[in-house]
């Protein structure tokens, strides 16, 4: 059942050293004042999951948090590289970190296998790629029924996930919208979630636009909800705020260089609190 | 008269062009995206462009800077999760044309977004996969483009992150359910078909200006040219027009964010 917590508290509760940690939301939604709040316990060795590791990541990988990283695509969108990413499996600034990268095909579905329960995902892809060569978790195995070689990956199974979403209401059901990505599978398939959210509202069924097939994940599948305004700033929050492009293209030159990214991090992350906003504070 | 527009806006035009109206694209960020929505504002009113994001039948007013704009969403039929993008929409063969852009790309058109050089220390690493490698095996067939260079052109990827037609040109042979693959490769000199026996690149199409040498200058191995080849045409006054537009749109937008 969802407990309402303060972000500090529901990051320093759920997030271990050590811990598989995935952060969702595809290029919307993304939880940042969420993920600076983990830089700011200085959480370690983390094994972070992002189908698109995006600022986020490069920021917690620069931050030291990292020891892995499982990922689909690791660029900075319509921009060019992450610089934070770069360094460390380049130069292994400012550690050496794994990685684990697959297709994006792969990854929606180990969510979806971990969301369902099952070990395993099964999709037609792969095919031709070096990918499977650099990374054991690609398998192939033969359909029992048509003979027909499929690729197989292990299911995602985040110890925490965590996502940001538009609203909750008083029960704890979270209502996310517009693009969805993986958000739902994220927070099913891990052992637990918390959810940054906009706002609170009293009721989701009573909101106007309430639909019988809006996007809801129940408060009774989620563990902790922590308000969050702009928590998804730079990216953007749909029916809330935009994406602040402008803050992605600025990102290339602020992380290409180890003292200006650390000076980022020192006055928008270290030297704010949980209630500040996210990432272009 | 000829019209003044440069060697980007040709590619950007004959890439659009490459696209017919009741295709179904399923669209990479960058040149891919600029062409298909070129293609959708000009000839091919009724090309549907899906985005990897989940956005289906998306109508952007201004081009996205990453896949999930939110401009995407908001003009688009409808909205999926994306396991449900790769795995009905894609997977399930609902996808007619895969559109990409690559940094590097071979002569059998195997594509590397991975990283330049070894995979255990790399001289560059790339951003990855991402949709790609499902894409050009599950789309019925793929259209590619990117600027030429040498750099870009290579004999042999460093890395096949994506199918192409494999390193001997045989990767494709006897897979079952699996598209065609990459049927044209739109640069800005030329356009490139792989030969149907060998499955090489071959130019079959020169831009207005472009020489032989000029291609052969920009190429990492022996360029085979068609025993006709042709002249591209030039891009049409309206066509340049809606291009400028939409570029002009699209940089006022992102600027202003």
């Amino acid at each position: 059942m969802a407990e309402f917590l303060s972000l500090h508290d529901a990051v320093a509760r759920y997030v271990e050293d050590g811990a598989t940690v995935a952060m969702e939301g595809f290029t919307h939604l993304i939880p940042f004042a969420a993920g600076h709040e983990v830089i700011r316990q200085k959480k370690r060795d983390l094994t972070l999951i992002r189908m698109t590791p995006d600022l986020i990541y490069d920021q917690l990988i620069g931050a030291g948090c990292a020891k892995k990283v499982i990922f689909s695509w690791g660029g900075n969108p319509g921009v060019g590289s992450l610089h934070r990413l770069r360094d460390a499996v380049e130069k292994g600034w400012p550690r050496k970190i794994e990685i684990l990268e697959h297709s994006h095909a792969a990854m929606a579905c180990a969510f979806e296998a971990g969301a369902a329960g099952l070990p395993l995902a099964v999709l037609r892809g792969y095919v031709g790629s070096e990918l499977p060569n650099v990374n054991d978790q690609i398998k192939f195995i033969e359909c029992p029924f048509t003979g027909e070689r499929l690729a197989a990956v292990p299911a995602v199974r985040p110890d925490v996930s965590i996502v940001h979403a538009q609203k909750a209401d008083r029960a704890g059901n979270v209502l996310v919208e517009g693009i969805v990505g993986v958000q739902k599978e994220a927070v099913l398939a891990a052992t637990r979630s918390i959810v940054t959210v906009e706002e609170i509202v009293e009721d989701l069924t009573a909101e106007p636009d309430y639909h019988p097939n809006t996007c809801i994940i129940p408060g009774w599948a989620i563990d902790a909800i922590a308000v969050a305004e702009k928590g998804a700033l730079p990216s953007y929050a749909h029916g809330y705020y935009p994406r602040n492009n402008r803050f992605y293209k600025e990102w290339d030159a602020i992380a290409r260089d180890r003292d200006a990214f650390t000076r980022w991090l020192d006055e928008n992350v270290y030297d704010q609190d949980a209630n500040s906003t996210g990432g272009n504070a | 008269m000829s019209l003044a527009y440069t060697s980007s806006e040709m590619m950007t035009v004959t890439a659009a062009r490459a696209l017919e109206n009741g295709m179904t694209c399923f669209v990479g960020i960058g040149l891919p995206s600029e062409a298909a929505n070129l293609a959708r504002l000009t000839h091919a009113p009724d090309v549907v462009l899906i985005y990897e994001s989940g956005t289906l039948q998306t109508k952007p007013e201004v081009l996205p800077l990453s896949i999930g704009d939110g401009e995407l969403c908001e003009s688009a039929l409808t909205t999926v999760a994306v396991p449900e993008m790769f795995r009905y929409w894609l997977q399930g063969g609902k996808i007619s044309v895969g559109f990409l852009g690559t940094a590097q790309i071979d002569r059998y058109a195997n594509l590397n977004t991975t990283l330049i050089g070894d995979y255990q220390s790399p001289k560059v690493r790339l951003p990855g996969g991402g949709g790609a490698p499902e894409i050009a095996t599950n789309a019925g067939e793929v259209f590619i483009t990117l600027k030429h260079s040498k750099r870009a052109f290579v004999k042999d990827v460093d890395f096949v992150t994506t199918l192409g037609f494999g390193r001997d040109g045989k990767g494709r042979d006897g897979v079952p359910n699996i598209g065609k693959g990459p049927t044209r490769v739109i640069t800005d000199l030329c356009v490139m078909k792989p030969d149907l026996e060998t499955k090489e690149l071959t130019v079959v199409s020169l831009h207005p200006g472009v020489s032989r040498e000029d291609v052969c200058d920009a190429t990492g191995w022996e360029i085979r040219f068609a025993g006709e080849l042709e002249s591209t045409p030039e891009p049409s006054a309206h066509e340049l027009e809606i291009l400028r537009e939409l570029k002009d749109r699209t940089e006022r937008q992102h600027a202003g964010e």
